[in-house]
C-alpha cells in the first residue's frame, strides 16, 4: 500500500514539476471551476512566480517520495495526509482567488499537522504548531477580508488593479496582517517557536518537505503581498523585512550552534536560511520605491535563487539525517560518530549538503549568497544615510551568518560522521537502502548543478524578477556561458571557473607531490594521545564542547545556566562517586515574549471564567440581555 | 591570452615560492628582536623539503577526509593566488567572484581543515577545530564591512579595479575611512592567519593552541602541504593589505618588465609588513581565548566607522 502511494506521489510530482517548469519559462493559463466552491469558486492561474514555486514544491517532492518508498515502508497511516499535503502545496501558488488560496493553505497546514501529531511524543510540538499556524491563518483571513471588502472581489487579479490605490493606512494594516500570517509560516523570528518543535518531530521525509518546501510558501505569500497585490509600498516595509530577515539569519544559526539534536539543528538552519531569503526580499522592497528598480530586481533574483537552493540542500540534509536516524535510532549527535566509514554514501551526500548550506564555493549556496552580497553592497546608489547604515549592518549580519553556518556544519558533519562511534548503535550502523541513497544522490547532484550551472539558472530567475518589478531591467548578464555579470562592471562570478580551477589545482598538487618524490606509503598508527594506551570515544571532543566557545562569546544571548553536581564519597572528599554537569541555554523569546503572553492569556481567561458558572438560567439571562441590547441599539 | 597565462603563472609562482620566505623572514626578525640569532629566513624551505621526504603517519581512526584535506587546502590557496592582485592588478580569475569569493575560498579551506581536526577523534584536534571556526566566523563581518568601505570609495568591488582606482588617484587613499579600514583589516589578518595576539604560531602547549592543535595529527607530506598552505594564506592576506591600502606600483599589464617591477615593489611592501608583524608579535602577549572576541568586535567597530566615515565625507 505505502509503495503504491509513494510511487504515485513521485509520478504526480514529476507531472506537477513539468507544469511548474512550463510556468516559470513563461507559460500562462487560468482555470476556473465556479460551481466547486461558494464565494468565487475554484480559480487557478499560472504565471512565472507561481510556476517557480510549483516547480520547487514538486521537484523537491519527487526525490522525497522516492526516499519514502524505502524509509516509510510498510506504513499504515499518514499516507492520505501525505498526499493531501503535497497536493495542497501545489495548489497554493496556483490559487487565483482568496477562497481557493485559503482552503489550500489550511489543508496544507492541517495535513502537515496530522503528520506531526501522529508521531509519538509529539503532543507538545503538535499543540504549539496548531496554535501558531492558526494564529497566522487568522491574520491572513482578516487581511484578505480587508482586501476583499476594499475591492469588492475575492479575485487576486482585481486586487492587483485596485489595491495600490487604497488609502495608505489601510494598505499598511493589510500589509502587516498578511506579512504576519505569511512570516509565521516561514518561521521568521520571533514567530519561529513552532518550527524547531514541529519539523524534527515529523518523519524525516515529511521534515524535508516541511523545511524545504512548506516554509517557502510563506516566502511566496510575502512576495505576492508586497510586490504584487498591494503594488509598490513605502520603504519601511522593506526595512522591516530586511531587519527581521537579518535577525532571523543570525539568531537561527546561533540556536543551531548549541543544539545537538541533528534534526532540530537543521530546523534552526531553516530559520537562518529564511532570514537570508528575506534579506534579499527586504532589500528589493527598499530599492523598489526609492527609484532603484534595477537593484530591486537584482535583490529579488538573489532571494529567489536562495529559495530554490535552500529547498535542494535542506531536503538533502533532512534525508541524510533520516538515514542516520534509520541506521542508529538516534537524533542526538553525541551518540553518533564514525558514520563516514559505515555509511559512506549518506556521509558523502550529507557533506555536499553541508558545503552547500555553508555557502562555500563552488556549490549553490555560494552563488545565491554572493548575489545577495552584491545587491546589498550597491546600496550607496540610494543616498539616504539611515538606509545605508541598515544595509551595512545587514551586510555584517549576513557575513556573520555565513561564518557561523560553516562552523555549525563543521560540528554537524565532524561530530556526527567523523571520529570514533560514540555509541553501540553508531558502531553498528548500516548504509541506507538503494531508494534512499538514490534520492540523496539526486539532490546532491542538484546542489552541485545549481552551483556550477549558475549561468543557465540565473536568466530564469531574472525573468521572474522582471515580471515582479513590472518590467525593470534586470542588471544581470551572462558572458561566454560561464560568467554572470552584475550591474555592468560592478562584479562578476563564475562558479564553473572556480570549480575547474580547484580541480586543476588538486591534480597539479597530487602530480607535483609525486614528482618531488614524496611517495612514501603512510604508516597507519594510533591517534596521538600523550602516552595513553587505548583511544576510546570518551576521549573525543563532544558537540557540547565544540560549541562552547560560541556559548561563551554569545553569553548575553544564550544566558546559559550551569549546574554541577559532584557526589563525593562520605569517607573522603578526594574520591568522587559521580559527576553531573549540565549547561542548558534559555530562549529569550520563550522567556520574554511567549511566557508573559501565555500568562496574560491565562489571567484573562481566568477572569472571563467568572461569567461561565454553568447555570442554564444565567445563560438564558445572558441571551435575554443580549437581545434587549441589540434591540435597543438596532 | 598569452599575457594572461604569463600573468597567472607569475602570480602562482610568486605566491607559492614567496610564501615560505615571508614566514621565515618574520621568524628571523622576531628572533633578532629578542636578541637571538635565529634561523635563516630560508629555513621554512628546508623544513618543507624535509617533511616531503618523510613517511607520513596516519591514525587508524581517520577517513578519506584526512588525507584529502591538505591537497584541497593548498588548492584553495593556489586558486586564491589567481584572485588576489599580487604582481598585476588584473589577475586571471579576478572575474570569478572577487573579494566575496576570496573569503569563501579561505572559509572552504578552514571548513575542511576543521573537519580533519575532528577526523582522528583526538580531543586536541577537536579543541583546535572548535576554536579555529569560532575565530574565523567572528572575523567574517569585519572583512565584509571593511571591503564594503573600500568598495564604496572605489565604486567597484573588483579587487584589481579597487587597486587601479586608488593607485591612479592617490588622494583617495589618504583618508580617514581608508586608515580605519586598514586597521580593521590588519586585526582580521592576525586572526585569520593565526598570529599573535590571537594565536601563537610558535607555541608548544596543546591547551593554548588554535591552529597548531587542529593540525596536530598531520605529518610528512600532509603536514608539508598544510604548512605551505598556511604560509600562502599569510602571504595573500599581507599582499591584500599591501596592495589595497598602499596601491602604488601594481602594474595592470603582464609584460615581463612590468611583472618584475610589480614583484620588486611587492617585495619591499612585504618586508615592511613582515617587520611590523615581527615587531608586534614581540611586543604583545597572546590574548586569552575568550578575550579574542573583544578584539574582533573592536576590529568590527573600526570597519563600521570606516563605512560611516565614507558617508560623512561623501
Amino acid at each position: 500500500m505505502s509503495r503504491a502511494i509513494y510511487g504515485f506521489a513521485a509520478l504526480a510530482s514529476l507531472a506537477a514539476g513539468a507544469l511548474g517548469v512550463h510556468g516559470v519559462l513563461g507559460g500562462t493559463w487560468t482555470l476556473a471551476v465556479p460551481w466547486l466552491l461558494p464565494l468565487g469558486g475554484v480559480e487557478l492561474g499560472m504565471d512565472r512566480l507561481a510556476g517557480l514555486f510549483v516547480a520547487i514544491v514538486a521537484l523537491t517532492a519527487l526525490p522525497v517520495s522516492v526516499y519514502a518508498l524505502a524509509y516509510d515502508r510498510g506504513a499504515r497511516g499518514g499516507l492520505g495526509a501525505y498526499l493531501t499535503f503535497l497536493g495542497a502545496m501545489v495548489v497554493v501558488p496556483l490559487a487565483a482567488n482568496a477562497m481557493t488560496f485559503l482552503i489550500a493553505w489550511e489543508l496544507m497546514s492541517l495535513a502537515s499537522w496530522l503528520l506531526v501529531a501522529r508521531q509519538r511524543d509529539a503532543s507538545e510540538a503538535a499543540w504549539v504548531y496548531a496554535v501558531m499556524t492558526h494564529a497566522g491563518f487568522a491574520c491572513l483571513l482578516v487581511g484578505m477580508m480587508l482586501l476583499a471588502a476594499g475591492t469588492g472581489s475575492l479575485s487576486f487579479a482585481d486586487w492587483r488593479v485596485a489595491a495600490p490605490a487604497f488609502d495608505p493606512t489601510t494598505r499598511h494594516v493589510i500589509f502587516v496582517l498578511l506579512a504576519l500570517g505569511f512570516a509565521g509560516k516561514a518561521g521568521v523570528i520571533p514567530l519561529h517557536v513552532w518550527l524547531p518543535l514541529a519539523h524534527p518531530a515529523a518523519p524525516s521525509h515529511v521534515s524535508a518537505l516541511m523545511s524545504g518546501v512548506m516554509v517557502k510558501l510563506g516566502i511566496y505569500g510575502l512576495i505576492r503581498v508586497s510586490l504584487d497585490w498591494l503594488g509598490v509600498g513605502p520603504p519601511w516595509w522593506g526595512v522591516v523585512i530586511l531587519v527581521v530577515g537579518t535577525l532571523s539569519a543570525v539568531i537561527g544559526v546561533l540556536y543551531a550552534l548549541v543544539d545537538h539534536d541533528l534534526k532540530r539543528l537543521l530546523a534552526f538552519h531553516t530559520i537562518e536560511n529564511v532570514g537570508i531569503i528575506l534579506i534579499g526580499l527586504g532589500a528589493a522592497l527598499v530599492f523598489q520605491p526609492v527609484g532603484a528598480r534595477e537593484l530591486a530586481a537584482l535583490a529579488l533574483v538573489a532571494a529567489l535563487y536562495h529559495t530554490v537552493n535552500h529547498a535542494a540542500f535542506k531536503a538533502l540534509l533532512f534525508l541524510g539525517a533520516g538515514s542516520v536516524l534509520h541506521a542508529t535510532g538516534t537524533r542526538n549527535m553525541e551518540e553518533m560518530g564514525g558514520l563516514v566509514k559505515r555509511m559512506p554514501w549518506t556521509a558523502a551526500c550529507f557533506l555536499v549538503g553541508s558545503i552547500a548550506i555553508a555557502g562555500l564555493p563552488p556549490l549553490n549556496g555560494f552563488v545565491s549568497e554572493w548575489l545577495t552580497f552584491q545587491a546589498l553592497l550597491q546600496n550607496l546608489s540610494v543616498p539616504r544615510p539611515a538606509l545605508n547604515l541598515v544595509f551595512a549592518l545587514a551586510l555584517a549580519g549576513l557575513a556573520l551568518t555565513a561564518g557561523l553556518a560553516a562552523a555549525c556544519f563543521v560540528k554537524a558533519f565532524g561530530i556526527g560522521f567523523l571520529g570514533l562511534p560514540r555509541s553501540e548503535e553508531a558502531a553498528h550502523a548500516h548504509e541506507a537502502p538503494a531508494a534512499m541513497r538514490a534520492a540523496m544522490a539526486a539532490l546532491a547532484v542538484v546542489c552541485v548543478g545549481l552551483g556550477i550551472g549558475a549561468t543557465l539558472i540565473v536568466p530564469v530567475f531574472a525573468a521572474v524578477a522582471a515580471d515582479l518589478t513590472r518590467g525593470a531591467q534586470v542588471p544581470i548578464a551572462v558572458f561566454g556561458g560561464v560568467t554572470v555579470h552584475v550591474s555592468g562592471d560592478f562584479a562578476s562570478v563564475s562558479t564553473l571557473t572556480v570549480a575547474a580551477a580547484l580541480a586543476a589545482a588538486l591534480l597539479l598538487l597530487v602530480a607535483g607531490v609525486r614528482l618531488v618524490g614524496a611517495t612514501a606509503r603512510p604508516r597507519v598508527s594510533d591517534t596521538w594521545g600523550c602516552g595513553r594506551i587505548v583511544q576510546t570515544a570518551r576521549m573525543e571532543y563532544t558537540a557540547t564542547a565544540f560549541s562552547n566557545p560560541f556559548k561563551r562569546v554569545f553569553d548575553f544571548f544564550y544566558r546559559p545556566r550551569k549546574r554541577l553536581d559532584i557526589d563525593l564519597h562520605p569517607e573522603s572528599r578526594f574520591f568522587v562517586r559521580s559527576l553531573a554537569y549540565e549547561s542548558p541555554t534559555r530562549s529569550i523569546f520563550d522567556d520574554w515574549l511567549y511566557a508573559p503572553l501565555m500568562a496574560g492569556l491565562r489571567r484573562t481567561t481566568a477572569t472571563a471564567r467568572a461569567i461561565q458558572s454553568g447555570s442554564a438560567n444565567l445563560y438564558l439571562a445572558y441571551i435575554l440581555a443580549a437581545l434587549v441590547v441589540m434591540l435597543v441599539l438596532g | 591570452m598569452i599575457e594572461a597565462v604569463v600573468g597567472s603563472v607569475a602570480q602562482i609562482l610568486v605566491v607559492a615560492l614567496g610564501a615560505p620566505f615571508v614566514v621565515g623572514l618574520t621568524r628571523t626578525l622576531k628572533a633578532r628582536l629578542v636578541g637571538r640569532r635565529g634561523a635563516s629566513p630560508w629555513q621554512p624551505y628546508r623544513d618543507l623539503a624535509k617533511l616531503l621526504g618523510k613517511e607520513p603517519v596516519v591514525s587508524a581512526t581517520t577517513s578519506w577526509v584526512f588525507p584529502f584535506t591538505p591537497y584541497l587546502l593548498a588548492a584553495t590557496m593556489l586558486v586564491a593566488a589567481l584572485v588576489v592582485p599580487v604582481v598585476t592588478s588584473r589577475p586571471a580569475l579576478g572575474f570569478a567572484g572577487n573579494a566575496i569569493l576570496l573569503m569563501a575560498l579561505f572559509l572552504l579551506g578552514t571548513f575542511f581543515l576543521a573537519l580533519a581536526g575532528l577526523d582522528a577523534g583526538s580531543a586536541f584536534g577537536g579543541m583546535g577545530s572548535s576554536r579555529e571556526v569560532a575565530v574565523a566566523a567572528l572575523a567574517e563581518p569585519t572583512v565584509i564591512v571593511a571591503i564594503f568601505a573600500l568598495a564604496l570609495r572605489a565604486d567597484t568591488i573588483d579587487l584589481g579595479a579597487v587597486v587601479e582606482r586608488f593607485g591612479g588617484e592617490p588622494s583617495l587613499a589618504i583618508n580617514p575611512a581608508h586608515l580605519l579600514a586598514f586597521a580593521a583589516f590588519f586585526i582580521v589578518m592576525l586572526a585569520e592567519t593565526g598570529r599573535l595576539p590571537v594565536d601563537n604560531p610558535a607555541t608548544h602547549l596543546e591547551l593554548t593552541m588554535i591552529h597548531e592543535a587542529m593540525v596536530l595529527e598531520y605529518s610528512g607530506r600532509y603536514l608539508a602541504l598544510v604548512e605551505w598552505a598556511s604560509a600562502m594564506k599569510l602571504f595573500l592576506f599581507m599582499t591584500l593589505l599591501a596592495n589595497l591600502f598602499v596601491p602604488w606600483g601594481v602594474p595592470a599589464g603582464a609584460a615581463p618588465g612590468a611583472l618584475a617591477l610589480g614583484a620588486a615593489v611587492l617585495a619591499v611592501k612585504l618586508v615592511v609588513l613582515s617587520s611590523v608583524l615581527a615587531l608586534l608579535e614581540t611586543a604583545v602577549a597572546k590574548l586569552r581565548l575568550f578575550r579574542v572576541p573583544e578584539l574582533l568586535a573592536g576590529s568590527f567597530a573600526l570597519a563600521l566607522l570606516a563605512v560611516m566615515a565614507v558617508f560623512l565625507v561623501r
